[in-house]
């Protein structure tokens, strides 16, 4: 029988997280429901004006994103932690940043690509126009990205510790800011009919940064977790 | 002398900062030396634990 | 070449005797220029053209905010030192750093807050650097708390260590981010809070501030270290008799 080549192995690891999302898909709606709570906590905290919060739209979307993917990564490794898999994922000899790589994938899919989605309605609701989605989909496609790169390395730091809730969010935060300033003036420059081109192909860069990076320290931080 | 610890009107903003300075260096030295001391006491403790009685 | 003297270096007894020497070697000088920094700011310097005698306050805050920097980068180049080629003292230093540099970062926030106020008018502004600083301060904060937060003393400085690598990684884009955060909503006018324009009498009282503050830091993590490295050779046979010194 032929070794299973690394891509596979990704390939499998994907498919699998996915399966088991879809299985508890309960929990996984948990941070889409978050966002729309939060997005909507500023019409409730500033007041009904649509004119109003159309100025602060850009912010109070990234924020909601920002915290309900922070809420979301806790999924990434805790099953596996919890029933061995992870050590198994350790030992079996494949890249373990492949296979890392592949579970980020598997987790911004269920996790990060429903918020994008969602996000032209909850958008409408704090008076962005309908002509802004464009940008509005694309930064937080981006910037959901990154922060699943954060949330993983916070993630993978914090396995199995009291209150490792609290802690991640202590930890990721500060990292995820750039992604949260130049996300957030992307919207707002498209709210108000500007080209958001200049932020955008800057969150671009942060992911494939993100991406590259972010496996390596993931990996060695698993390592560092699950002994 | 007066004039000097006036600050040309600046005292009620320079001299906080000096003392603050002030105090965040004896912190530091006082909780490094606190720190130290009571590391050297556990290590005290765990070495007479081993060759005890 | 005789690497010996390298290779005792990393030796935890050998270390824990060293420090004691090294200590005085770097805290007089430090005190030395400390003081003749704030001699020299204080009373010889002239007051500043614009910000009369306000701008004294740079004699502490320039030097909290590079310290506040360079110690994150030591700790950072400790940890990786650490996490590659495994060597505990590695790890004790980066610990031994963290809350100095936190203090700095600390000391550098509220020095530039007070500096600000007679400035700007209020107590707190989003300047750019300021706010990098107070980004800086939640990093160091996250690499205490992760490393309080774990029980095993080798895993909490080995994941300690990655959180250090990654936030140093991250600073050049924290910083860059926030500047430019920065200049998009203000009028170009602002005056910044920069050191003004330094004439010589007014510049060697902060460059002795600047080494000043550096030698204090390594006089005092070394003092740190020595606990840092007791701790980490709890059970060493070595213990016994060296500490009973």
């Amino acid at each position: 029988m032929a070794a299973t080549s690394a891509f596979q192995a990704a390939c499998h690891a994907y498919r699998r997280d996915l399966v088991l999302a879809f299985r508890h898909w309960g929990q996984v709606a948990q941070p889409l429901v978050f966002f729309v709570i939060v997005a909507t906590l500023f019409p409730l905290a500033l007041g009904p004006q649509l004119g109003e919060l159309r100025e602060i739209a850009g912010g109070a979307l990234w924020v909601a994103a920002l915290l309900a993917s922070l809420l979301g990564v806790e999924l990434l490794f805790r099953a596996d932690h919890a029933d061995g898999t992870l050590e198994q994922m350790l030992l079996c000899g494949q890249p373990l940043a492949v296979l890392v790589l592949a579970k980020g994938l598997a987790h911004w899919t269920v996790c990060g690509l429903p918020l994008v989605l969602l996000s032209p309605l909850v958008a409408a609701g704090l008076g962005a126009p309908t002509a802004a989605n464009g940008t509005l989909v694309a930064s937080l496609a981006l910037g959901t990205g990154i922060l699943s790169a954060l949330g993983a390395i916070g993630s993978a730091l914090t396995l199995g510790l009291r209150r490792g809730s609290l802690l991640l969010g202590l930890l990721v935060l500060p990292l995820a800011m750039p992604a949260l300033i130049f996300g957030a003036r992307a919207v707002d420059l498209a709210v108000h009919g500007d080209s958001a081109r200049g932020p955008l192909l800057l969150l671009s860069a942060m992911l494939v940064l993100a991406m590259t990076l972010a496996p390596p320290a993931v990996a060695a931080a698993l390592r560092i977790s699950a002994e | 002398m007066n004039s000097f610890l006036a600050m040309g009107g600046y005292a009620a903003y320079v001299w906080p900062c000096f003392a603050l300075t002030a105090v965040v260096l004896a912190w530091n030295i006082l909780a490094a030396r606190r720190s130290h001391a009571a590391a050297r006491r556990v290590a005290l403790r765990r070495a007479a634990a081993r060759t005890g009685p | 070449m005789n690497w010996t003297w390298f290779h005792k270096l990393a030796s935890p007894p050998h270390a824990y005797r060293i420090a004691a020497r090294l200590i005085p070697w770097f805290a007089c000088p430090a005190g030395i220029l400390i003081a003749a920094g704030l001699y020299g700011g204080l009373v010889l310097a002239p007051a500043d053209y614009q910000q009369g005698d306000g701008f004294r306050i740079v004699y502490v805050h320039a030097p909290s905010a590079w310290l506040s920097m360079q110690v994150y980068a030591t700790m950072a180049a400790a940890a990786a030192v650490g996490l590659i080629w495994r060597i505990k003292l590695a790890h004790a230093v980066a610990a031994a750093s963290a809350p100095i540099g936190a203090s700095f970062t600390f000391l550098a926030l509220v020095t530039g807050a007070v500096w600000g106020k007679p400035m700007w008018g209020t107590w707190w502004v989003w300047d750019a650097r300021l706010t990098s600083e107070l980004i800086l301060l939640f990093l160091y904060a996250g690499v205490m708390a992760l490393r309080a937060s774990i029980e095993d003393r080798d895993r909490a400085d080995r994941a300690a260590a990655v959180l250090a690598i990654v936030g140093v990684v991250n600073l050049p884009i924290i910083h860059y981010s926030v500047y430019w955060w920065n200049t998009l909503h203000q009028p170009a006018t602002l005056t910044k809070l920069g050191k003004p324009s330094m004439a010589g009498d007014m510049l060697w009282p902060l460059l002795a501030m600047l080494l000043g503050f550096t030698l204090y830091y390594a006089a005092v993590l070394l003092v740190r270290l020595r606990g840092e490295i007791l701790r980490r050779e709890r059970d060493a046979a070595w213990l016994g008799t060296e500490v009973a010194r």
